[in-house]
């Protein structure tokens, strides 16, 4: 690793920052799409299978070997740019770009270049105070992913030290949609949170599209990050954009956020120090939290473009193109409006649901039976709480909006507590089954026979005498301290209610509890 | 029976149909003609002597059976070395794919299998069939068997020669610039570049994709339709290919050969006529010939200008070695060919085993294309260089377009000379990329053109030819009218123009 502490120095303080400086960002996110076959031959498409097992003559790059479009995987494109609001092009080519690179078959990516099958759209983007942010969009272009280099025999599993590497081509050839931005300005100190929650919004409309499994962690939607910084002024847009880092595959919505805000920091303490920004890519460290310089990058790279002439232009039809518009499903942020419309949800409720990724998962929760104010509470609760510890997507929980819809209704229907629920949530996180299954397992019922709570009952007030003279003096507040020792005793599996009403009728029988 | 290696595919299918021969004893006829002449022509990469005979018995045996064959099952054919065959080694002419076995058939390949041809074995031809004379071979020149010490033209001069050495009574080519007419032209031999896409590229080894073009080569106009017949049809493999206007030009070779051509009207193009010099003077001589002949048969001669054909040879070597550059990319030596390390590194990177791989494994005129292309595409120089070339590519479309509302097929001598002393270009590479200046723009438009002999230059006494073309997708045109013209320049040398051919092969043997 090259990083060293000297470099946390090196960034100014995020507030200082911002008020000397404008951040404008671009960011660009690449979508593989989860077509069947690959985006030029009929090659399987499958996360994880043995190395080099899904591969042709055709995505290998053999002589001879020819692309032939993937129909669907063109469907996908266009429908995503109908879906970014994009102009749909009425002709456009694949272009190649030549570069030389061991993991990519035929040293040319093919690719789109100056013809883009979708351009200039938008996407709006709500941000955590409920803010529309509008996000310009440039272009949404298809090309084919590489292959994979592996660097056996090092300690970093980088190519650095490496004694030898192992290319695995059945990512080679893999349908990708790239998504540009045109500059986004404006955003001000909000820029990481803009980016956070454009990259959000993006993986949330891709997900409704059903193009793509947009599995950040898997490589299967990647963000690369352009942040630049000009000096702040009166009439920001006449001063010129800076120069631009652009920080690679960066992972996680978090880091994101975290890689926007580090190289505003890090910009500004150059730009400060009367330093100058160099054009280059640069890496993002997810444990340490900060970039560090990859390769240099100017706008002379060469890439040597020209129209792929293996491929015949596309010109998809209009009438078709139109017939793909009525295929798109609501809009994700119209939806959760309706959503939030039909629970009764506050505005807040809802924006915390929607940034706990849990819309989906109560709207499933609800559809199996459970009341929207109690899926709510338990995914925006006891489960976001465990997701946290276990530092895993809330969606990502072994658990089903089955499962909690199955354990509302015990608790609904009275044979769990809220305590015995928890527990019951704990089997089947534990895997031991279906909540029925964990109760029944664990043995986990509430007791409401009186004779055995009111005996409970009476150890506590003996246990706390000081307690129970309170409640003989009026001040039946104090029952709460007693009830959670039954509680306590019965090890949660008692009916808080039935014992608030023993402990009345021993103590202050007068009183209407 | 003697002479099987003399006849034509026409021939040996009706031999075959009617159990007359064997396809095996046809087989063994051209694999002993092989072994006779081969040490001297070099028209072979590759002989297929067991795999070619278990193919011809097993046409046999199906025969025997009553199976319905395809016309031309049990008929010898070549394969130029720049298609895919599944295990048997492709090299393209080049030392970076020594010893490569393709695990897969190019769909051409495909088709003669299915159509029961027997695969002999893989034709000479200049490296990546970039070339006019089959010396940049990296496996050595091919000689024209009229005269050894002569090219057979390029790059398929591997394919040219073996039928004009009669060891093979068909072969394939790919034509790019000219790279199947030209060969015919100096071999007196039939060659045809059908429309762009109506033969697949699958398993083609590319030189320029929007140029390349596999077609037939044969001994007779007859024999080049049916051998375009099962090489040609859509395929879904290539993204390029056509999907219809396949006209029957089995058909059209045999209505111009009983019928002639009266009516027609034949487009002399006057840019390719001769005007500016470089063009023999016998070759031209046969050319006027011919002319008289179709003019005696009935056809109306015109003459009509292709203005832009001036800069077509410019444009070609802009977006041939463009296209090239990037196609040959893939010659890295990570996956497959050869694989040479740099000297005296200890751990030399991916990219030092790339140009030491590239620079040991690729020739001169291969190194040169990719370099030209290269900078022809690179940034600054783009829009001078290939926009510009591309823009003249739309100009000869339309001057094709202009030229086709006047005449139903255009012609011209194929090449401006005959057959070259081996060696007397190979350090001139501008003057060897004139070969090709009459064929170029047929590919550049992507319209049909066939070669066939006109007869022989005076000054040598060597083949001239002479070059058809007509619009695209109206291939039947070239093979109505060629057939009608070879059958009128044989009642004039009383039979093929191959009979004339000196001996110089018997009498080495």
């Amino acid at each position: 690793m090259t990083t060293s502490l000297s470099q946390f120095a090196e960034v100014l303080d995020y507030d200082e920052a911002l008020a000397k400086f404008d951040p404008v960002l671009g960011l660009e996110v690449h979508v593989e799409l989860n077509t069947n076959t690959k985006m030029f031959c009929g090659c399987s498409t499958v996360f994880g299978a043995e190395p080099n097992t899904q591969v042709c003559p055709v995505c290998l790059g053999l002589p001879g070997a020819l692309p032939v479009l993937n129909a669907t995987g063109l469907e996908s494109a266009i429908r995503i740019g109908l879906a970014l609001n994009c102009s749909i092009a009425q002709w456009c080519r694949f272009a190649r770009k030549n570069y030389f690179y061991p993991d990519m078959p035929k040293n040319f990516q093919t690719s789109q270049y100056d013809e883009p099958i979708a351009f200039d759209g938008y996407l709006d983007v709500e941000l955590e105070d409920g803010e529309t942010f509008r996000v310009q969009i440039e272009r949404a272009h298809m090309e084919e992913d590489t292959g994979k280099s592996l660097h056996i025999g090092g300690s970093t599993g980088r190519i650095q030290g490496a004694e030898y590497s192992l290319v695995d081509y059945n990512r080679a050839g893999i349908p990708l949609i790239e998504i540009v931005t045109k500059p986004i300005t404006g955003a001000g100190e909000r820029a990481p949170e803009v980016a956070r929650a454009y990259v959000a919004a993006l993986r949330e409309l891709l997900k409704a599209l059903k193009v793509s499994d947009v599995k950040m962690e898997q490589g299967s939607m990647r963000c690369d990050v352009n942040a630049s910084l000009r000096i702040r002024a009166q009439d920001q847009d006449a001063v010129k954009l800076g120069t631009r880092t652009e920080t690679k595959n960066v992972n996680s919505l978090r880091s994101v956020e975290r890689a926007v805000k580090y190289e505003i920091s890090r910009q500004a303490a150059v730009l400060v120090d009367g330093g100058t920004i160099t054009q280059e890519t640069r890496h993002w460290h997810e444990d340490t939290g900060i970039t560090t310089s990859g390769r240099p990058k100017s706008d002379a790279d060469d890439y040597r473009y020209f129209p792929e002439p293996d491929l015949v232009p596309i010109a998809p039809d209009t009438a078709w193109v139109e017939e793909l518009r009525g295929t798109l499903p609501e809009p994700p942020a119209l939806r959760r409006r309706r959503l939030q419309g039909e629970w009764g949800f506050s505005d807040k409720e809802m924006r915390d649901l929607y940034n706990a990724g849990a819309v989906e998962l109560v709207e499933s929760t609800v559809a199996a039976g459970a009341s929207p104010a109690a899926a709510r509470k338990w995914w925006t609760g006891e489960l976001a709480r465990l997701a946290n510890l276990a530092e895993k997507p809330l969606a990502e929980m072994p658990v089903t909006p089955a499962q909690i819809a199955q354990l509302q209704a015990l608790v609904d229907g009275g044979k769990l507590t809220d305590t015995l629920a928890r527990q019951a949530l704990e089997g089947v996180l534990a895997g031991e089954g279906d909540p029925e299954q964990v109760v029944e397992k664990r043995g986990l019922v509430v007791v409401s026979d009186d004779g055995a709570l009111g005996e409970a009952v009476d150890r506590a007030i003996e246990a706390n005498p000081g307690i129970a003279d309170k409640i003989r003096a009026g001040k039946v507040q104090a029952a709460g301290a007693l009830i959670g020792a039954v509680m306590k005793e019965m090890r949660g599996k008692a009916d808080a209610a039935r014992v608030r009403e023993l402990v009345i009728e021993r103590l202050a029988p007068d009183t209407d509890a | 029976m003697s002479d099987l290696t003399r006849r034509t595919a026409a021939e040996l299918s009706g031999l075959l149909a009617s159990g007359e021969v064997s396809a095996v004893e046809v087989a063994r006829a051209h694999l002993d003609r092989i072994a006779a002449v081969d040490g001297d022509v070099h028209a072979f990469l590759h002989t297929a002597t067991e795999s070619a005979l278990a193919d011809a018995a097993a046409v046999d045996a199906a025969r025997a059976a009553g199976e319905q064959l395809p016309t031309l099952a049990g008929v010898p054919i070549a394969v130029k070395d720049v298609m895919t065959t599944q295990g048997q080694p492709t090299t393209a002419g080049s030392k970076m794919l020594e010893g490569w076995v393709p695990p897969y058939d190019a769909t051409v390949v495909k088709n003669l299998r299915q159509a029961r041809l027997v695969l002999l074995g893989k034709t000479n031809m200049d490296e990546f069939a970039m070339g006019s004379s089959t010396e940049h071979s990296a496996y050595g020149p091919t000689r024209n068997p009229w005269d050894l010490n002569r090219i057979p033209g390029g790059s398929g001069g591997g394919s040219a020669a073996a039928l004009a050495a009669f060891e093979a009574p068909l072969a394939t080519g790919t034509d790019t610039g000219g790279s199947i007419r030209q060969p015919a032209s100096v071999t007196g031999t039939v060659g045809v570049k059908p429309t762009y896409g109506a033969v697949s590229r699958y398993g083609l080894i590319a030189m320029a994709s929007s140029l390349d073009q596999a077609g037939p080569c044969a001994r007779t106009v007859l024999d080049a339709a049916l051998l375009h017949e099962v090489m040609a049809g859509h395929d879904p493999l290539d993204s390029t290919s056509l999907k219809d206007g396949y006209p029957d030009v089995v058909a059209a070779a045999r209505e111009g050969a009983r019928n002639g051509i009266a009516g027609l009207k034949i487009g002399v193009i006057r840019e390719l006529h001769g005007g500016d010099g470089g063009y023999q003077a016998g070759v031209l001589a046969r050319f006027d010939e011919s002319l008289e002949l179709l003019t005696k048969a009935g056809a109306e001669i015109v003459e009509v200008s292709c203005p832009s054909f001036t800069s077509a040879l410019a444009a070609y070597y802009l977006i041939m070695p463009s296209e090239a550059s990037s196609n040959l990319a893939k010659f890295d030596a990570m996956r497959y060919g050869l694989r040479v390390g740099p000297q005296g590194v200890e751990a030399p990177s991916a990219e030092q085993v790339m140009a030491a791989t590239r620079a040991a494994g690729f020739g001169d005129e291969v190194k040169r294309r990719i370099i030209l292309g290269t900078y022809a595409l690179s940034s600054g120089y783009y829009d001078a260089y290939y926009g510009s070339a591309q823009k003249v590519r739309t100009l000869i479309q339309r001057d094709f377009a202009a030229a086709f509302a006047q005449a139903d097929v255009l012609v011209s001598p194929t090449s401006p000379t005959t057959a070259f002393q081996l060696g007397a270009k190979l350090d001139d590479p501008l003057s060897m990329y004139l070969q090709d200046v009459a064929t170029i723009p047929a590919n550049l438009a992507g319209v049909p053109g066939m070669s066939l002999p006109s007869g022989l230059a005076d000054e040598d006494g060597l083949p001239a030819g002479i070059q058809l073309l007509a619009p695209a997708q109206a291939d039947d045109r070239l093979y109505r009218v060629g057939a009608a013209l070879e059958s009128l320049l044989n009642d004039g040398w009383g039979g093929s123009i191959l009979d004339k051919a000196p001996k110089t092969l018997e009498a080495t043997k």
